[in-house]
């Protein structure tokens, strides 16, 4: 029973997850082909050609894109998870099953309704020019706004969840007794109830900024032709640049930054609350 | 007045995340085609959705396969999980690395990796290529699902069994898998809805005999969407809506 376990789940990770993963870096390292997909030898040029300014811009906006939607992600969803904590059991299992919905849902469904939300002769535009908040519709869709919009549309339930659970673990006395000791509710936050939920706070920027790195049709479809990120573009140098090595080497460097921010993480979690890590 | 700031607020943020899910059910019952105005109440995109054998046959392809993909997803998930929490064996700390890479890394890189491994086994892109790789990416959150569960088990129940008597095979069959039978369905789920969902991955592995609906849906957006998606989308939604209260119906039950 026991080899049978084992090894249909170490036989099944091996041969789909460890060696697909070893392949690619290989060809990371090979040369481009002409007719074929790669061409074996070593070459370090495919890495060096990530320095090159041209696709540099590319890391450099997908990294910006990323860090801008955790950014709003934690400082719509911070409050969120907030307000939800104080309420009730009933109403706070309520509010957690309304955050996972969309999560169940197609988001590439829920990409393409923002779609028709957000385009010029959309909702957004009719309401505001019915009610007259603005005179000419926005142009939204197909800019950096309408990627921002769907980014942060898209992954607000991983930063709301993991905040929730560290907000609802806090222990409400620690605020009652800075207030008792002459904390202003602002002293209160920056003070004591902030450090309690780091932890939570980074889970969830975690959560968020990693699949922001990788994400390619939200900004393909909200963002138009404009907006190259670091998913389209490895995506492209596969089935359009038929540049494989240069693909896999982009991906290498891609998989060796989103480690750093995990490594980062667990660091920090280290420090924040050693008794937690160790366990 | 702090109640009415809280209140507000929650609205708010389940506005913007409800009002696009919100808009294409009320555009699927819109009969204006392309206008964004109501135009007034029809049913014509769900009758011919009905008609259009081509839209079901893709829709029932990706319930096909999320179908498989989360049967095997669970399969090779849970005997993994019960390896990881009873046994000792070689290599157990690299699995559970591996396990946290294939979780963390991301879709584009695992959907590339699997490309290079099929392309090197020669293998043609279509139905196999999407449902291996379909049930690779599920297996790490049936395990994270499952285990969940395997840390709650009392262990004194396994000790008790092979005491008295029970073979390895017999304590998984009888005492084990019956405990930890709600997980097992909600991993199961899980690894549906992610194969129903998943874009990236499929983007690299499928090929033209098999077509599915994301990646249908995927292309349509960028050359434009008929309204029949709509109503697609809508049905596609209230099945998940069910789907997702049934599950936690049946976990909460067993809470």
């Amino acid at each position: 029973m026991r080899k049978i376990l084992v090894g249909l789940s170490w036989g099944w990770l091996l041969v789909f997850a460890l060696i697909p993963l070893l392949m690619l870096f290989v060809v990371s390292f090979f040369h481009r082909g002409v007719s074929e997909f790669f061409v074996v030898g070593f070459t370090l040029e495919n890495y060096i050609r990530l320095f090159d300014p041209i696709y540099f811009t590319v890391f450099f906006k997908s990294v910006v894109l990323a860090l801008v939607t955790t950014v709003f992600c934690l400082l719509l969803g911070y409050p969120f998870a907030y307000f939800m904590a104080s309420y009730g059991k009933s109403a706070r299992s309520y509010l957690m099953i309304l955050v996972i919905i969309p999560f169940w849902t197609s988001s590439l469904i829920r990409t393409y309704a923002t779609m028709l939300i957000l385009r010029t002769n959309g909702l957004l535009n009719t309401i505001l020019l019915k009610f007259g908040i603005i005179s000419e519709p926005l142009e939204i869709l197909y800019t950096e706004w309408a990627v921002y919009i769907g980014m942060v549309y898209t992954l607000l339930p991983f930063m709301i969840l993991p905040l929730y659970s560290a907000v609802e673990k806090l222990d409400r006395q620690y605020l009652q007794a800075a207030s008792d000791l002459g904390a202003s509710p602002w002293q209160t936050f920056i003070r004591v109830t902030l450090p309690l939920t780091l932890p939570g706070i980074i889970a969830g920027s975690l959560l968020v900024f990693l699949p922001a790195l990788g994400l390619f049709y939200i900004p393909d479809i909200l963002g138009g032709a404009k907006s190259l990120v670091v998913g389209s573009f490895i995506k492209n140098q596969f089935l359009a640049a038929r540049n494989w090595p240069f693909g896999a080497a982009i991906s290498v460097f891609l998989c060796l930054m989103m480690g750093a921010g995990i490594w980062l993480y667990l660091w920090v979690k280290k420090r924040v609350s050693p008794e937690e890590a160790r366990s | 007045m702090m109640e009415l700031v809280r209140k507000a607020y929650l609205s708010f943020i389940l506005l913007f995340l409800y009002a696009p899910i919100l808009i294409l059910i009320a555009y699927s019952f819109n009969s204006g085609t392309y206008s964004t105005e109501w135009e007034g109440f029809t049913l014509d995109w769900y009758k011919s959705l009905a008609k259009s054998s081509d839209l079901l046959e893709i829709t029932f392809n990706s319930f096909l396969l999320a179908f498989l993909a989360a049967t095997g997803a669970t399969i090779v998930g849970t005997a993994a999980a019960i390896a990881l929490k009873r046994y000792q064996f070689l290599g157990k700390k690299a699995m559970q690395g591996l396990l946290f890479a294939l979780l963390m890394s991301p879709d584009v890189v695992m959907g590339i990796a699997l490309l290079v491994l099929f392309v090197a086994l020669r293998m043609d892109l279509g139905f196999f290529t999407l449902l291996l790789s379909h049930i690779t990416f599920g297996i790490p959150f049936v395990i994270v699902t499952v285990m969940g569960r395997i840390t709650s088990l009392d262990e004194n129940l396994t000790q008790a069994a092979s005491d008295l008597g029970a073979s390895e095979f017999q304590t998984l069959h009888k005492v084990i898998l019956p405990l930890l039978w709600p997980a097992v369905l909600s991993g199961w789920l899980l690894a549906f809805t992610l194969s129903m969902d998943d874009v990236i991955i499929s983007f690299f592995v499928s090929g033209p005999d098999f077509e599915i609906l994301p990646l249908r849906i995927y292309s349509m957006v960028r050359l434009g969407v008929k309204p029949e998606i709509n109503a697609l989308c809508t049905i596609l939604f209230i099945l998940t809506m069910a789907i997702v209260f049934t599950s936690r119906k049946l976990v909460g039950d067993e809470e």
